[in-house]
Parts: structure tokens; sequence; C-alpha cells
């Protein structure tokens, strides 16, 4: 009888300890990433880092200037066609449909469209944009992240609308408003800052992507000409810098993930202390 | 209004497939079965071979390390923060990791490259290799730490952040009443999170783990950094420490460079490989889980 209760005790430590074990590794191993991006990134930030285009390769001189910029035009389109998209969706999903054969099926093939590797999107983008037009462009870079952005804002969107109060939409049409300015001025008003969570947590999701922007958006030295042209983007530079044989070209890629890095977490940390101050919660199964 | 977006999410899924599916369809009728099976890739003009097994074993073997790696350590995190540590740690622990899974992939990378790498070359393979590489040819290459088993290590930690975050709040969702009742009949904590928590969350653990399986199989731009993109026989991984290549990596490392149409078809080809397996496991899991849910019905949370 003791030695099984000593037994059942020991195997309590050994779990115990290899739980806090796991924490330490992961704590070391993600830390020295975000340590390594600050400190070698920092190296290598100036102004005309931030500003310049890229110099020659194997110059060592230059920045980062078109990525920057091509990164905030990119993701920013992407937004500007995603998001509405995505939420008119989820707006469908939880107000206008049941659990019919369609609703249900945009559900789960929602949920399968979140799950695809990004470079068959980019693929996809290649093909019926790229081909078709003749020229890598702005326009299907964009369209390829916002096929990544969608699904995530239309399930954050319908979980988020679907938390409502019945008896507020109820309140609505017992005084005889009208649905679409029901789901407008009540509805999404409520929930307005569940709906931008879903948003914001696409953005740097589709912020970091590189893979897509390879088929779609080429990445280039120059800044920013045309829509239908192609443009630099943060992500893309990174991987260019890094596989070139040039020490300062690595130095750059570092400051250039840095500059990513503080462009992505501090839309996440934003949204967190904006969640803070509101008092809602954030789920992080879309993220 | 609203009805057409939804069937936009609709359109454009459908458009994925039938791209991918048309845009392949050349390959499957060049190299028939053979696209599957076959190991040689060569693009050359008049001698163009297309074989897709190498890829399609780098793909599984380097995700399952990840899976391998990163669930067994993610869950380890849960446990810690959902079951033992105090508000105190667990908080602003909690809210780093969730943070972290914003990283964006080819961070992750960069770091492997110039960083990581070198740990794994130090700490493990050169060791292995001293000892063993001339016994034993599994650990018979010379080391450079660009190879497979990297690469599984790296998206291993990669997708720690997002499995660990999915699995703390799928476990702090298991109402408290489980833990008391479990600890009321002189459980431990181990016993407790095994007989009252586990069963509960199962299918939310499950569906993280899948997330993350995801996640590592269709990782692109980390892999071509760390892998070694081999091409060809060579990409099968005979030994531990020898360069392979991934569906993603070679589709990246080649498409702006595609040769000829077959080659562009080849390429889409793998696309198609890697949306099949990604589409399998994801319906799969989702109609894992929803069983469960049912055969445990009413603790669904």
């Amino acid at each position: 009888m003791l030695r099984r209760s000593s037994r059942r005790r020991l195997v309590d430590k050994v779990v115990s300890i290899s739980a806090i074990f796991s924490v330490i590794l992961a704590v070391i191993l993600l830390g020295s990433i975000l340590i390594e991006v600050v400190i070698n990134g920092a190296r290598s930030l100036s102004i005309n880092f931030l500003t310049q285009p890229p110099g020659a390769i194997g110059s060592g001189l230059g920045g980062i200037g078109p990525a920057i910029e091509g990164t905030l035009i990119v993701v920013g389109l992407a937004s500007a066609i995603g998001a509405p998209v995505g939420v008119l969706a989820g707006i469908y999903l939880s107000e206008f449909a049941g659990n019919g054969i369609f609703p249900s099926s945009v559900r789960f093939f929602s949920d399968v469209l979140v799950g695809l590797p990004s470079i068959v999107i980019g693929i996809v983008a290649y093909i019926s944009l790229v081909l078709t037009l003749g020229s890598f462009s702005v326009w299907a870079g964009a369209l390829a992240l916002s096929i990544i952005m969608i699904p995530i804002v239309v399930r954050v969107t319908e979980e988020t609308l679907k938390v409502v109060p019945n008896s507020m939409k109820e309140a609505g049409h017992s005084l005889g408003i009208p649905k679409r300015k029901i789901i407008l001025h009540i509805v999404l008003k409520s929930a307005k800052s569940g709906v931008i969570t879903g948003i914001i947590l696409a953005i740097s999701r589709i912020a970091g992507e590189t893979a897509p922007l390879i088929m779609t958006i080429l990445g280039t030295d120059l800044f920013f000409t045309s829509l239908t042209g192609p443009v630099d983007a943060l992500p893309l530079r990174i991987w260019r810098l890094v596989s070139q044989p040039y020490q300062y070209a690595h130095d750059f890629g570092w400051g250039a993930a840095l500059i990513l890095i503080l462009m992505v977490l501090g839309l996440s940390l934003g949204l967190r202390l904006l969640a803070h101050r509101r008092g809602f919660k954030i789920g992080t199964i879309a993220a | 209004m609203t009805i057409g977006a939804a069937a936009y999410t609709l359109l454009m899924l459908a458009l994925i497939v039938y791209t991918v599916g048309d845009g392949s369809q050349k390959i499957f009728s060049f190299e028939g079965i053979k696209f599957f099976t076959g190991t040689n890739w060569n693009s050359v003009e008049g001698r163009e071979s297309f074989g897709a097994l190498p890829y399609i074993i780098g793909t599984l073997i380097s995700s399952g390390i990840a899976v391998a790696i990163g669930v067994p350590i993610s869950l380890g995190i849960a446990v810690f923060l959902s079951e033992m540590a105090s508000s105190k740690i667990s908080t602003p622990l909690s809210f780093v990791i969730e943070l972290l899974a914003a990283v964006p992939s080819i961070i992750y990378g960069l770091w492997a490259l110039f960083v990581f790498r070198f740990w794994i070359l130090n700490l493990i393979e050169m060791p292995l290799y001293n000892a063993f590489g001339k016994s034993i040819p599994f650990f018979g290459v010379t080391p450079f730490g660009l190879d497979w088993f990297t690469a599984g290590i790296v998206l291993g930690i990669m997708i720690i952040p997002i499995v660990s975050s999915i699995c703390r709040e799928v476990m702090r969702a298991v109402p408290n009443t489980q833990r008391e009742a479990a600890y009321s009949l002189g459980a431990t904590r181990w016993e407790t999170v095994r007989i009252a928590i586990f069963p509960y969350a199962k299918s939310g653990i499950l569906g993280a783990a899948m997330l993350g399986l995801g996640r590592a199989i269709g990782e692109t731009m980390l892999v071509t950094l760390i892998i070694g993109n081999a091409i060809g026989a060579a990409a099968i991984p005979t030994s531990l420490f020898s360069p392979s290549q991934t569906l993603s990596s070679l589709i990246a490392n080649e498409f702006n460079e595609a040769s000829s149409d077959l080659h562009l078809s080849a390429l889409i080809g793998l696309g198609a490989v890697l949306l099949i397996i990604t589409m399998v496991i994801n319906i799969g899991a989702r109609l894992l889980v929803s069983r469960m849910v049912k055969v445990s019905a009413g603790v669904k949370e």
C-alpha cells in the first residue's frame, strides 16, 4: 500500500517536472528568437535603412524602404477586400442563415480554407491573375492575402455576433425597426470590439505571409509605381537578403525582421490592450 | 449582400480546387501514377521526368517530427499554465506565448538559419556523428545543420505558441467541479489531469494538434531556408543529417524559374498533392472531433 502510493507520488513529481521543463525550454527557445532579432536588428537600423531602396547586391548600401511601403500597401489592400467580405459573410451566418446545407457548408469550408497551405493559394493567384493579366501585380498579392484573411474574419465575426443577447434584437423588433437597421445599429455595435479583434488577428497573420507573395508581387528593388506592377514586401525582402552570401545582407535581414516583428506585435499588443480596457476576451482559436 | 459574401467564400475554395486540378492535369497525364512513386526530378527539356515521392516523404517526416516535438511540449506548457502555476505567473506567461503566436514564420526561419542551426549542429548532430558516424549509416553523413531533422525541430518550435495557447484555453474551460471531484478522491495532480481534465478536453487538444500539423505541413519559407533543398532521389532522407525537400519548399524554390509548361504543371501537381494531404487531415480531424464530442455528449464546452 505504501509502495503503491509512493510510486504515485513519484509519477506525479516526474510529470510536474517535465511540465516545468517544457515551459523553461520554450522560454529559452522563443526568448532567444526575440532577443536575437532585437539585438541583431537594432544594429542595422538607421533613417537611411528605413527609407532608402536596396543598393546594388554586395554593395552594402541602401535599405528596405520599398519593402516597408509594399507591405503596407499590399496588406492594406488585402484588408480592404477581406475585412468587409469576411464581416458580411459572418453576419449572414449568424443572423440570416439557420443550419441548412448552404450555411453549414460555408462554415465547414471556411474552416477547410483556414487550414490550406498559403503556397497553394499563391499558385491559384498566379494562374488566375498573374498569367491571365500578364504581369506580377499588387492586385494579385492583395487578392491572395485576402483569401487567407476572409475565413478567419468570417468565423470570428460569426462567433462574436452569436453572443449578442437575443433580448436586444427582440427589443429592436418590438419597436418595428427593420432588420438591416437592427443588425447595423444594435448587433454590430455591441459586437464591435469582437469583430475588430478578428480583423486585427487576420491582418497580423497575413502581414507575415511570404510564400504567396513570391508568386504574386514577385518583389522588386523599386518603390511602388502602380497597382498592376510588382512591389516589394518585408517578409519577401528578408528571404532574399538572407539568401545572399554577404554579411551585411544578413544584418539587413535582421533589421527587416525587427521592423516586421514590431509591426505585427504592435498590432497584437495594441489589440490586447484595447481588449483589456474594454473588458472582452480574445479567443486564440482563430489566431 | 451578406449571402453573396458567404457564397464568395465557397467560390474561392471551388476556384482553388478547380485551378489546382486543372493546372496539374498535364503532369498527371504525362507521368501518370509515376508522379507519386517516381524519385527522379529533371526539368531539362527532352529529358523531363517528375517524381514527387521524395518530397511527399520529406513533407510527412519533417511535419511528423514537428508534431512529435511540438505537441508534447505544448501540452506540458498548457498543464503548467492551467493546473500548476499561480495566476501571478500564468497570466503574464500566457500573454507572452499568445503574442509569440503572431511572430511570422519567416522570422523563425531567419533565427533557425543563423542561430538555432548551430545549437543543433554542436549539441546533437556532431556528437552523434562522432560517436556513431562510422558504425551506423543512419548517422553517416557529415552534418551541417541543414537537413530534415533540423527542419522538423524548428517546425516543432514554430507550432508551440499556437498549440499551447489553444490547449491552455481548452483545459481552462474544464469546469472546476471536475478537478474538485478528482482531488476529493485523493488523486494526485497528474492523476487529476489524466482522469478529469484530458478526457474532457481531448477533442480540443486533438484539434490543436491537427492545427499544428497543418501549419507544419504547409510551412514553406522557413523550410526552404534550413532543409538543404536536395533534389531527386537525394532528397529521400536516408541519414538523419541528409538534406531533403518538402512539397511546399520545392514549389517555392522552382516556381519562378519554371522552364516549361510541363515543369510548371509538375509544380502545380505538387501543390495538388499538398492540397489533398491537408484537406484529408483537416476534414478527418473535424469529423473525428465532432464524433468525439457526440460520444461524450453533454460535455462540449
